[in-house]
């Protein structure tokens, strides 16, 4: 199958690892990724910070850059509830009829990358490999906005050599929220310190996330912490095998 | 935008209880560091989340009643000024008096008159937001009428000469030996030798408040439910206190929010098996009070309802931002909601705390006279999903931040963000000179504010030596790993 990668602003600029697992992970179940160039960013933090007449030119980009896809895979489920839940509302709103339903059209054939897998490519076992103590964190937009289930885990409990450890208070908030993490940054330090109370209580080595950005306000936190849990990105789990960790 | 002769262009906005003297990070700031605060929030929102959750799991019909019941309150809200006008009708028929209110001033002034009226310098109260969001009582007691508060956990927050921090547990701030502390101080007649054991405490409120149910003449009440057809109101509640003041005195006064009314008695059917079990967790509330008006020889025989709209016709124009006005009081949003959990009500600095505070308050007051809230969540969603309404209140945080005046410096960034974002050629090399953010210091420590709040307790990622998209463009070009 053809599909097109959405790499998100945040994994091309900061976690490009991310988004190369993406690309090797797919090649090597026998699909073709194409990484459209005019791509940039979805606005999702436009749109959640109350910017969205600024976001609308990233809107009508998102929707004119991969209109020509058939599948278009994003490996976040935060950028994906956003194009989904948000593109046809700001472009109805600051844009107009027609462009709402172009977002609305080329929103159903955006996937976060587990959906993708599971619902889409019906795999399960992609045949990683990958020896480590793992937590999962399920992030609020895959679980509340994309609504993508358990489909992180069923991906992650075919891995093989990875042991799987329940994170306790999984579903609770990491704190992140976006700028949420800059305005409101001491509550945001609370709500990290706990979750991250939580990850360590596992005794994991990794805690993974289907999103860079929880990811990234988790991570900085464990680092800062000198806790010695690494934060990794599903995508980078699924595309480890024996020859290539 | 068309204004219509003799109208005013926008309606009135609402005042009393809604907006603090900080700003909601300020106000987090304070309670962030108060360990006990939030060693009390914890236990108390995670037991009733542990029953609540329970409780729902047992209907197999939960998400259809929900749907209900977020179809009626839309069909309410379309055609609000009917339906009350209807209720006028009926509650006027059955020998009650109704009484408009554009705003908390207005409503304090006609519940002032009312009692005084009556000549009684006492008046009992039910719990109710309502009251709590005009300052009733503040109001009453600056024309010298001692207002005595029934609800046990009220009674707590009035007797400490605090404020309210939960909708449905106004003292869930408080736990037992601070209620002891404050009832030894303030409660009229109390035994000096009171414990801290619950069922002694109780005991103490029943034995003050018995004396006081006893001798008032004069009870003030809030509503949960108005049926339009009838002329019905109902007050659900869990202590016996309401139906004590809403059964005992000579005159009960009502104030109630206009969008609390229903449309038909049936409707009753779905929010009475919505709201006790995302409130309290409880399959039924144990009492629930419902009347019509006047009956000679049992009950009130004299009836006032006010309808207060202090702010909500303006919350009504607002299409989008209206279906906060579904909001049945349960506070389940609080519950969940990981942000209140760690700074408690008042840093919200309104009567309505939590989620549904963010999206109610600044649009009853105007949402510049109150811009903090809006940003005071994560939008992690979890008040949506345990809304029994579905009130979609992440989406409505995202469309009030629409709508706040924004700061200067960050309105530039955000432009500059934009403009980049839509060229992506400078786009790319932006993403390149990234790298410069190394100068900052070691993982970004040294950073300047505002984004030195990221700094303070979590490090910056490593700036990757290259970006996904020079990969790909190396790895297309065929020079690149693979």
């Amino acid at each position: 199958m053809r599909i097109a990668l959405f790499a998100t602003c945040l994994a091309d600029t900061l976690f490009p690892e991310a988004a190369k697992a993406t690309v090797l992970l797919l090649e090597r179940l026998g699909h073709e990724v194409v990484f459209p160039s005019q791509q940039t960013c979805c606005g999702q933090m436009h749109i959640n910070t109350g910017y969205q007449a600024a976001a609308l030119p990233l809107v009508k980009r998102y929707a004119s850059v991969f209109d020509p896809y058939d599948v278009i895979v994003a490996p976040s489920g935060s950028c994906v509830g956003s194009i989904r839940h948000q593109h046809a509302m700001v472009a109805a709103s600051y844009g107009d009829a027609g462009l709402a339903s172009r977002a609305a059209d080329v929103a159903s054939r955006t996937y976060e990358l587990s959906e993708l897998l599971i619902d889409v490519l019906k795999v399960e076992d992609v045949g990683a490999y990958y020896p480590h103590r793992v937590t999962y964190h399920p992030t609020c937009h895959s679980l509340r906005m994309t609504r993508v289930g358990d489909k992180p885990l069923r991906l992650l409990r075919q891995v093989r050599g990875l042991d799987l450890v329940e994170l306790p208070a999984a579903e609770q908030c990491c704190g992140f929220g976006g700028t949420f993490a800059i305005k409101n940054a001491e509550t945001s330090t609370a709500m990290l310190a706990d979750k991250m109370t939580n990850i360590v209580s596992t005794g994991a080595d990794v805690c993974t996330a289907g999103d860079a950005s929880c990811l990234m306000h988790i991570g900085g936190g464990l680092s800062r912490l000198r806790t010695g849990v690494r934060t990794v990105h599903l995508a980078e789990i699924l595309a480890a095998t024996e020859f290539i960790s | 935008m068309t204004t219509f002769l003799g109208m005013p262009a926008t309606a009135p906005r609402g005042v009393g209880h809604l907006r603090g003297d900080q700003t909601f990070p300020q106000a987090a700031h304070d309670a962030l560091g108060n360990s006990q605060l939030r060693r009390n929030l914890r236990h108390a929102t995670t037991t009733i989340r542990g029953k609540s959750g329970k409780v729902i799991a047992e209907l197999p019909d939960w998400q259809s009643l929900r749907d209900a019941g977020s179809a009626i309150k839309a069909d309410v809200m379309a055609r609000l000024p009917f339906l009350l006008e209807q209720l006028e009708e009926k509650v006027t028929a059955a020998g009650g008096v109704v009484h408009w209110a554009a705003d908390a001033n207005e409503a304090n002034a006609i519940v002032t008159r009312l009692v005084q009226e009556t000549g009684s310098s006492r008046v009992i109260k039910v719990k109710s937001m309502a009251t709590q969001e005009i300052g009733l009582n503040e109001a009453l007691e600056e024309a010298g009428i001692t207002p005595v508060e029934t609800d046990l956990a009220e009674l707590i927050v009035q007797l400490g000469d605090d404020k309210p921090s939960h909708i449905l547990v106004p003292a869930i701030h408080r736990n037992r030996s601070e209620i002891r502390e404050i009832f030894l101080r303030a409660m009229p007649g109390v035994d000096p030798a009171l414990t801290d054991d619950p069922p002694v405490l109780a005991a103490a409120a029943r034995r003050y408040l018995r004396e006081t149910f006893l001798s008032t003449k004069v009870a003030v009440s809030g509503a949960n439910f108005a049926i339009a057809e009838t002329g019905t109101l109902a007050v659900v509640e869990s202590e016996g206190n309401g139906r004590m003041c809403l059964t005992l005195p000579d005159t009960l006064i009502t104030v109630m929010g206009i969008e609390k009314v229903l449309p038909a008695w049936q409707d009753l059917e779905v929010f009475l098996q919505l709201l006790p079990r995302a409130s309290t967790g409880e399959r039924m509330n144990p009492y629930t009070t419902m009347w019509t008006g006047v009956t000679p020889g049992d009950g009130p025989q004299n009836f006032h309802l006010i309808l207060l709209d202090n702010g909500r016709s303006a919350v009504l124009a607002d299409t989008v931002g209206r279906e906060a006005l579904h909001c049945i009081r349960c506070s389940a949003c609080l519950n969940v909601c990981p942000v209140y959990e760690r700074t408690g009500g008042h840093a919200y600095g309104s009567v309505y705390p939590g989620p549904i505070g963010a999206v109610l308050s600044p649009q009853l007051t105007g949402v510049a006279d109150n811009a903090s809230l809006p940003y005071a969540s994560s939008l992690c969603g979890a008040c949506f999903d345990a809304c029994p309404v579905k009130i979609d209140i992440p989406s409505l945080l995202v469309h009030l931040r629409n709508q706040v005046p924004h700061p200067a410096g960050e309105r530039a960034a955000m432009a500059a963000a934009a403009y980049t974002m839509a060229r992506p050629r400078l786009y790319a090399n932006a993403q390149r000179a990234a790298k410069l953010a190394r100068i900052v210091g070691r993982r970004g420590r040294g950073l300047p504010p505002p984004l030195s709040g990221w700094t303070a307790g979590r490090d910056l990622p490593e700036i990757p030596k290259q970006t996904f998209r020079d990969w790909w463009a190396a790895r297309d070009s065929g020079v690149g790993e693979r």
